[in-house]
């Protein structure tokens, strides 16, 4: 029997797992899907907030501003992408200049440490693209953007290198009550554990229901997304945001830590959570309400888009508690914006919520907290031709738009978390993002995977379980000539 | 009267080949267009291009082309013919794959030459470094 | 130290080390980041190159067959599996490959000749899911062509452009379905030839004046929604059809490569999205070329080996006569009806007896009158009786021509009416 099990490997299960892989405990993350951060994770904006926008008091404001301190720490340490460039939230009418002082004084009340009110002169000089009828800005030089599936992935490979187990394409399909614990039914298998953690984001509320009454609903929104080429990405130097409105922090322009610029997102319910498809009119109100921003953008840059569902619940704030009908069930639900921020303060305050209900957290000796990755593109000249010396696969350039090159594919597929998928290698090592899109590298990454583990191309998948690149061979080869 | 756009070079005039009339061709540049324009209406030929696998080349398949036009009636046949073919590198451009096509006195023959894999480099002159 | 350095071994570049070679140079040198030479050519397995400049009709590997035995020749060397990441002002040209690993190679002089990429779906944001089953036609050819693998069985082609007409004949005659091809505006942009050939022959319609508003299909593509537009390109509601398919084939348009040049700091042209050149192909860089698709996306490969020889030639004239830089400069301008001159300047003492203008209409046009200007004075005038934006046209301009323009020359399109 397990100590814990973990319903879900976004970055909440993951920072989850990451925290309890800490201790002398028996921990295994159950994942839906082939990979891990490929549900809300994976599309969203990619910010850590500063903490002004959640109201005093709450979950989300604490864990918000706990969440991104730990964050700038564990980025380093696990060599996640991260940078603080800071936000600017925009006012483009009196009544919203209003609101940047109420956002003011909400984030000095909820602890954040640097916080600016900024004239239209000093907003505009800070970032001249703009829209001149900008009447001022709240400044928080605190806010950063990061990768957010390497964030995730980051996590997870390290609970995993740390004894944690992680089980892929297993839905939870059913949970019983056992004594001392529980029994998850999985596709092929059955699990105990004696704590759950309901990390199971747009399905929290499905998983929560299979052991205990109905205490919440998951209302899922889904946002949707322009990804602009690298060529626009200092269009922008800070986040810049607009007022938040009752349905969220509004559309907003960044750039991504690769160095794009993500347009996005807009705010939709939607019946099925795991509806993640674009829609013209979500495409077009994205583009109308960024263009109020920064009036200069030129979408016809833009190299992919895409939309995120976020776990919106019934209930204002997060939904960290024990389930109150059975005993060591414990939710982590509705983690809505701001859950990437606060993913590592979650994770902290399960770790807390499981030791009263009766587990004992005794600290490892030998934890291994540390992640390092070989990033070809980043390294000096020196440092480049020194690694090819040493593995000559370094030198083959696969992906040519982000110069990625064999050496770095080869260490996503000898990972602790393998890739199930050619996205899956994208993920990890950031092959096919650029600015064709795979088109030119996705037979070569391929072709890789075929030599290096042995695959069948007719097997390769892009990304999902039955994503099937292939069809068939165009001819058999039989008889010789 | 049909009308058709001449394939023949890429100008693409238009033709109309009457068939009452023994298929006499109006709208043609040249006498290559009038040609097609006929034999299009009477037996239309094509060339096919397409490969087949080969083995201990850099990629997996070499491309091949009939070397002279079949009727086109024949199209899906040929191509289905080198099905089950396996060329072994090293292959020369022209070298014929499959003679008669669907009885035809027209061959497959490659389009490119392949090298063995292990042995393409030397196939260019001067290639490794020189210290200049 | 190399003469000369090029970067692409594709027929771009073949053609430019070969001119360079028989016009002097000695020390060539080609890298390609593939595991042969010949670029795209390697997958163009279909007929329809050559006819100009070989006076026979070759299939691609048959027309980058014959630059490469022309090179084998000759000393010029070849990097394969070799990828240029950096080309400096001076000429500093940085690769890195497997076996010889970081390398900095100075030389002489530099020819680019990276070709082009294809659009995205992202590119033209088709709305819906994103399955696997959605692919460039270069990308399927690729698949099918050196790999031998059929993408998918039923596809439907978005793009009526001759990669997308050639993809639905090679997949038709792999035994996919081709359902239709798609096309937004009222015309194709592709050879008539290839709507006959590739087209008409298997029964495939072309819809013009559609295009596809969504992409349905959780894993793998289900279904596509195809729907007529107006005049503005936009699509009418209620005219949609929902479409049965496992792939999508996109043939929207082909980029030019250029990351390298705007590392460089090479002055660029925003309407070709190549480098400004001159008419020795040289850019704005003094001894650095750039010739083929990397300038402008050509139609057919004899105009790009035509371009690439005067490169070449360039590049040799630059190392062995180390010519002083010219004093006078005429900027050609892309007038009415133009959508972009290549080159985009002139040195007026440079032209040899005549000097060709590539050029791209706006448009598709009827009989009319191509008319050279310079300050509003008419210096010459072309009749074509036929122009298309998917056509790359060019027109000759004697020598004595120049000697009458001064700062600048013009074309512009004046449509013959009745």
């Amino acid at each position: 029997m397990f100590d814990v099990a973990i319903v879900g490997c976004g970055i909440v299960g993951a920072a989850a797992a990451y925290e309890l892989s800490r201790y002398r405990l028996r921990v295994i993350i159950i994942e839906k899907e082939n990979d891990v951060a490929v549900g809300t994770t994976r599309a969203n904006s990619a910010i850590l907030h500063a903490g002004y926008d959640p109201e005093p008091g709450t979950m989300m404001a604490k864990l918000n501003v706990e969440g991104v301190r730990l964050a700038k720490e564990l980025c380093r340490k696990l060599d996640v992408p991260y940078r603080q460039c800071g936000s600017l939230v925009l006012a483009f009418t009196p009544r919203e200049l209003a609101l940047l002082k109420t956002l003011y004084h909400r984030g000095k009340e909820n602890g954040v440490q640097e916080l600016e009110l900024l004239t239209k002169e000093q907003t505009l000089r800070m970032e001249p693209s703009l829209t001149p009828g900008t009447l001022g800005a709240l400044y928080a030089p605190g806010a950063a953007i990061v990768n957010p599936w390497e964030y995730c992935l980051a996590l997870a490979e390290t609970a995993v290198r740390n004894g944690a187990e992680l089980r892929l394409n297993s839905p939870v399909i059913g949970i019983e009550r056992l004594p001392g614990g529980f029994q998850l039914s999985l596709p092929t298998k059955k699990v105990q554990a004696r704590y759950i953690l309901n990390a199971a984001g747009i399905h929290a509320d499905k998983i929560h229901n299979m052991v205990a009454s109905p205490s919440f609903q998951i209302l899922p929104v889904r946002g949707e997304y322009y990804l602009l080429d690298k060529s626009a990405g200092n269009l922008v130097e800070h986040v810049i945001f607009q007022c938040p409105t009752r349905m969220g922090k509004g559309t907003l322009v960044a750039p991504t830590v690769h160095g794009n610029l993500i347009v996005g997102p807009n705010n939709e319910p939607v019946a099925d959570g795991s509806d993640t498809s674009t829609t013209r009119d979500g495409l077009e109100q994205v583009a109308e309400m960024a263009c109020k921003s920064v009036p200069s953008l030129d979408l016809k840059e833009s190299i992919r888009n895409f939309s995120g569902v976020r776990a919106v619940s019934d209930q204002e704030d997060f939904i960290i508690r024990r389930a109150e009908d059975s005993a060591g069930f414990i939710d982590l639900a509705g983690i809505k914006s701001p859950g990437l921020s606060a993913a590592p303060a979650i994770a902290r305050m399960a770790a807390a919520l499981l030791e009263e209900a009766g587990l004992t957290l005794t600290e490892k000796t030998d934890f291994i907290d540390t992640r390092r990755r070989v990033r070809f593109r980043e390294l000096s000249l020196e440092e480049k031709e020194a690694l090819i010396r040493k593995d000559s696969a370094y030198g083959q350039v696969i992906c040519r738009c982000e110069t990625i090159t064999e050496g770095e594919i080869l260490d996503a597929l000898r990972g602790p978390i393998p890739p199930q998928s050619v996205d899956g290698i994208k993920r990890r090592c950031g092959s096919g993002m650029g600015r064709c899109q795979g088109g030119f590298c996705t037979p070569k990454v391929m072709e890789l995977l075929c030599r290096a583990e042995g695959k069948d191309p007719l097997t390769l998948l892009q990304d999902t379980a039955g994503s099937c690149l292939l069809a068939k061979e165009t001819k058999g080869g039989a008889a010789d000539v | 009267m049909t009308e058709l756009v001449c394939i023949v070079c890429p100008k693409g005039c238009r033709l109309f080949v009457d068939e009452q009339k023994d298929f006499a061709v109006t709208g043609q540049s040249c006498p290559r267009g009038e040609a097609y324009g006929r034999e299009e209406l009477i037996s239309p030929i094509r060339t096919v291009t397409s490969t087949v696998r080969i083995e201990g080349a850099l990629c997996r398949c070499c491309s091949v082309k009939t070397d002279r036009a079949i009727p086109k009636s024949l199209v899906f046949e040929a191509v289905r013919q080198l099905d089950g073919v396996l060329l072994h590198a090293p292959i020369r451009e022209g070298q014929t794959v499959i003679a008669q096509v669907c009885g035809t006195d027209v061959c497959f023959v490659c389009t490119r030459d392949m090298e063995r894999e292990d042995t393409y480099e030397s196939v260019y002159s001067g290639l490794g470094s020189r210290d200049y | 130290m190399y003469e000369l350095i090029v970067v692409g071994g594709g027929p771009a570049g073949l053609a430019a080390a070969y001119a360079a070679w028989e016009s002097g140079l000695q020390r060539i040198l080609i890298v390609d980041r593939d595991q042969a030479l010949g670029g795209i050519l390697n997958q163009c397995i279909h007929s329809g190159f050559g006819l100009h400049r070989f006076g026979s009709e070759l299939t691609g590997p048959e027309y980058a067959g014959r630059y490469i035995r022309m090179l084998q020749h000759t000393d010029v060397e070849v990097a394969l599996e070799t990828m240029v990441l950096e080309v400096t002002a001076d000429r500093q040209v940085h690769m890195v490959s497997r076996k010889e690993g970081y390398r900095v190679l100075e030389a002489a002089s530099v020819i680019l000749a990276m070709g082009c990429r294809e659009r995205t779906r992202g590119a033209i944001a088709i709305p819906g899911t994103r399955p696997a089953g959605v692919l460039t036609a270069g990308t399927a050819q690729r698949f099918v062509n050196l790999d031998g693998y059929l993408p998918g069985r039923r596809v439907v082609i978005l793009g009526s452009g001759d990669i997308g007409l050639i993809m639905a004949r090679r997949m038709t005659l792999e035994g996919a379905k081709v359902l239709c091809c798609v096309e937004i505006m009222p015309y194709s942009s592709g050879l008539n030839r290839n709507i006959v050939q590739c087209l008409r022959d298997y029964d495939i319609p072309l819809y013009l004046s559609h295009t596809i508003t969504e992409i349905r299909g959780r894993n793998r593509v289900e279904q596509v929604v195809l729907a007529k537009v107006d005049e503005r390109r936009m699509p009418i509601p209620g005219t949609e059809r929902v479409l049965d398919c496992d792939t999508l084939l996109l043939s929207v348009g082909l980029i030019p490569e250029n990351e390298l040049t705007r590392k460089a700091g090479i002055k660029m042209d925003r309407r070709t999205g190549g480098a400004i050149v001159y008419e020795n192909m040289e850019t704005s860089l003094p001894g650095i070329f750039a010739c083929g698709n990397v300038v402008h996306v050509h139609d057919l490969v004899d105009f790009v080996s035509a371009e690439s020889e005067r490169a070449g030639k360039a590049a040799a004239s630059y190392v062995l006569h180390k010519e002083e830089p010219q004093s006078q400069v005429l900027e050609l301008i892309a007038g009415e009806g133009i959508s972009y001159t290549v080159p985009q300047k002139i040195h007026p003492d440079k032209v040899g007896q005549t000097i060709e203008i590539f050029f791209r209409v706006t448009r598709p046009r009827n009989s009319s009158r191509i008319r050279v200007t310079s300050n509003g004075t008419l210096l010459s005038v072309f009749k074509r009786e036929h122009l298309a934006p998917g056509e790359m046209e060019h027109i000759r301009l004697p020598r004595e021509l120049f000697e009458k323009a001064t700062g600048s020359l013009e074309l512009s399109i004046e449509e013959v009416i009745g």
